[in-house]
């Protein structure tokens, strides 16, 4: 069923940018048009390309905000965590907690 | 046009003429108006209904662009009840990286927040773990369930118990000091996961255990927002109205028995809800297309009233989805589609 919800109307996840909407909703509260315009604009692309895979393939490459496939080199977990917080300009938990833990600091 | 293969809400195949799905159309808009009070949903929005019920395509989708967010609560549990012997840890990373979720949600097998605080200590670094491997948003999750804190499994007496005896203030009084224990139990699970870097806290099947369910889910929310402003509350609900179990619980001076999705999401907002998830019953007996409308018909109000996103409910026999183990996926898309296309729900 989580297949079907994701094929009929999902945005994709890290196949596109669903994560990345995702997180405005999460962390602003954003409905869903408003979520999507502010990832667009701070992406450089249009609400429309925010599900379009081939697009968003090469943004997050460009952006390092992490890819589904799992190339050498290429930002993964918590690193594409921190690209995706600077490039969104929001807060991520788990990185507060990462920057404390290991001893890097705010 | 002939017959138009559809389902009934029981999942069973059935055909239908196309005035025989306007008709369900018709009356399931008109079953949730007359008893809740809604506005029915507009001819427009039936004949954009009819459209979707009468594709022979066995799969409907929105329009390229008009994709939304889905939240995946249970999460993990998914893989492990398909037999999938796979940690939870790699559960997530197939869900984020081969299932297209937008979100994604740690929750262990004995899915409610009184069982997991004992074993919180050992949840947390499967928490701290999964979130240094996946890009995804990452919820933690579990149930309110106050139905466990009754006799023998919990610490009070036994409301269920008391009633047949006439005990109608005893069952209050149990009722009551279940929430107190849950609310304790809720913020101690879900502050030791936003320390260990949760993105989100989920409450599933909020309202399962009817009116002091959905109270203790509203102050721990509250107390949680107080501590973590930052942090995500996602709040997903049992059924489509509050049981009266207690029946005189209130929220900010409203009581909870009775309430449905367009009264339920005002009070979630108040209490500091991030993302509020509705559910509409699936009745067995109807069709998908009765139920179809009906869902739209108590969803539309209740994403009209919200300043938060909305993700609704659309899972086995909620939604109008089939009441089945392996929802068929005509179904499941259709209901898909109505939702984002008719009510611009903001996430499933």
């Amino acid at each position: 069923m989580a297949v079907t919800h994701a094929i009929a109307a999902g945005m994709g996840g890290m196949r596109a940018a669903g994560d990345l909407v995702a997180r405005m909703q999460m962390s602003q509260g954003m409905r869903i048009g408003e979520a999507k315009t502010y990832v667009a604009d701070k992406l450089g692309v249009s609400p429309v390309e925010l599900s379009d895979p081939v697009v968003m393939n090469e943004v997050r490459e460009d952006l390092r905000l992490g890819m589904v496939r799992d190339l050498p080199g290429m930002a993964k977990g918590i690193e594409s965590k921190f690209r995706i917080a600077e490039v969104l300009g929001i807060e991520i938990n788990c990185l507060n907690r990462f920057r404390e833990r290991s001893g890097l600091g705010a | 046009m002939g017959k138009i293969l559809t389902r009934m809400g029981d999942g069973t195949l059935i055909e239908a003429s196309e005035s025989e799905l306007r008709r369900d159309l018709e009356t399931g808009t008109g079953d949730a108006a007359d008893k809740v009070g809604v506005p029915r949903l507009v001819q427009g929005e039936l004949d954009h209904l009819l459209d979707i019920f009468t594709t022979p395509a066995k799969f409907a989708s929105v329009e390229l662009g008009n994709e939304v967010v889905l939240s995946f609560d249970g999460g993990t549990l998914k893989t492990r009840r398909l037999g999938v012997a796979t940690g939870r840890i790699q559960a997530i990373q197939f869900f984020e990286r081969a299932l297209g979720a937008d979100t994604m949600e740690l929750a262990h097998i004995d899915y409610s927040y009184k069982q997991i605080k004992p074993i919180a200590g050992d949840e947390q670094p499967v928490l701290e773990q999964a979130l240094l491997v996946s890009t995804v948003p990452l919820f933690y999750g579990a149930m309110p369930n106050l139905g466990i804190y009754s006799q023998p499994d919990g610490p009070v007496p036994n409301p269920a118990e008391l009633l047949p005896q006439g005990k109608i203030k005893e069952a209050r009084t149990a009722h009551e000091e279940a929430v107190e224990h849950a609310v304790r139990d809720i913020v101690y699970v879900g502050s030791k996961m936003v320390e260990s870097g949760a993105d989100g806290i989920n409450f599933d099947t909020t309202g399962a255990a009817g009116d002091p369910d959905f109270l203790a889910t509203l102050r721990a929310t509250e107390i949680l927002k107080q501590k973590y402003p930052d942090i995500c509350i996602e709040l997903g609900m049992a059924g489509e109205f509050i049981l009266g179990m207690h029946g005189e619980m209130t929220y900010d001076g409203v009581r909870l028995a009775g309430l449905y999705p367009h009264e339920q999401v005002k009070l979630a907002q108040k209490a500091g809800v991030t993302i509020f998830g509705p559910v509409v019953n699936t009745n067995t007996s109807q069709s998908s297309a009765w139920n179809l409308a009906r869902t739209l018909t108590l969803l539309k109000p209740c994403v009209e009233n919200s300043a938060i996103p909305v993700h609704a409910n659309v899972g086995m026999g909620v939604g109008s989805v089939p009441v089945v183990d392996n929802p068929p996926t005509d179904a499941v898309s259709k209901a898909s589609k109505a939702l984002v296309e008719i009510v611009r729900i903001d996430g499933l």
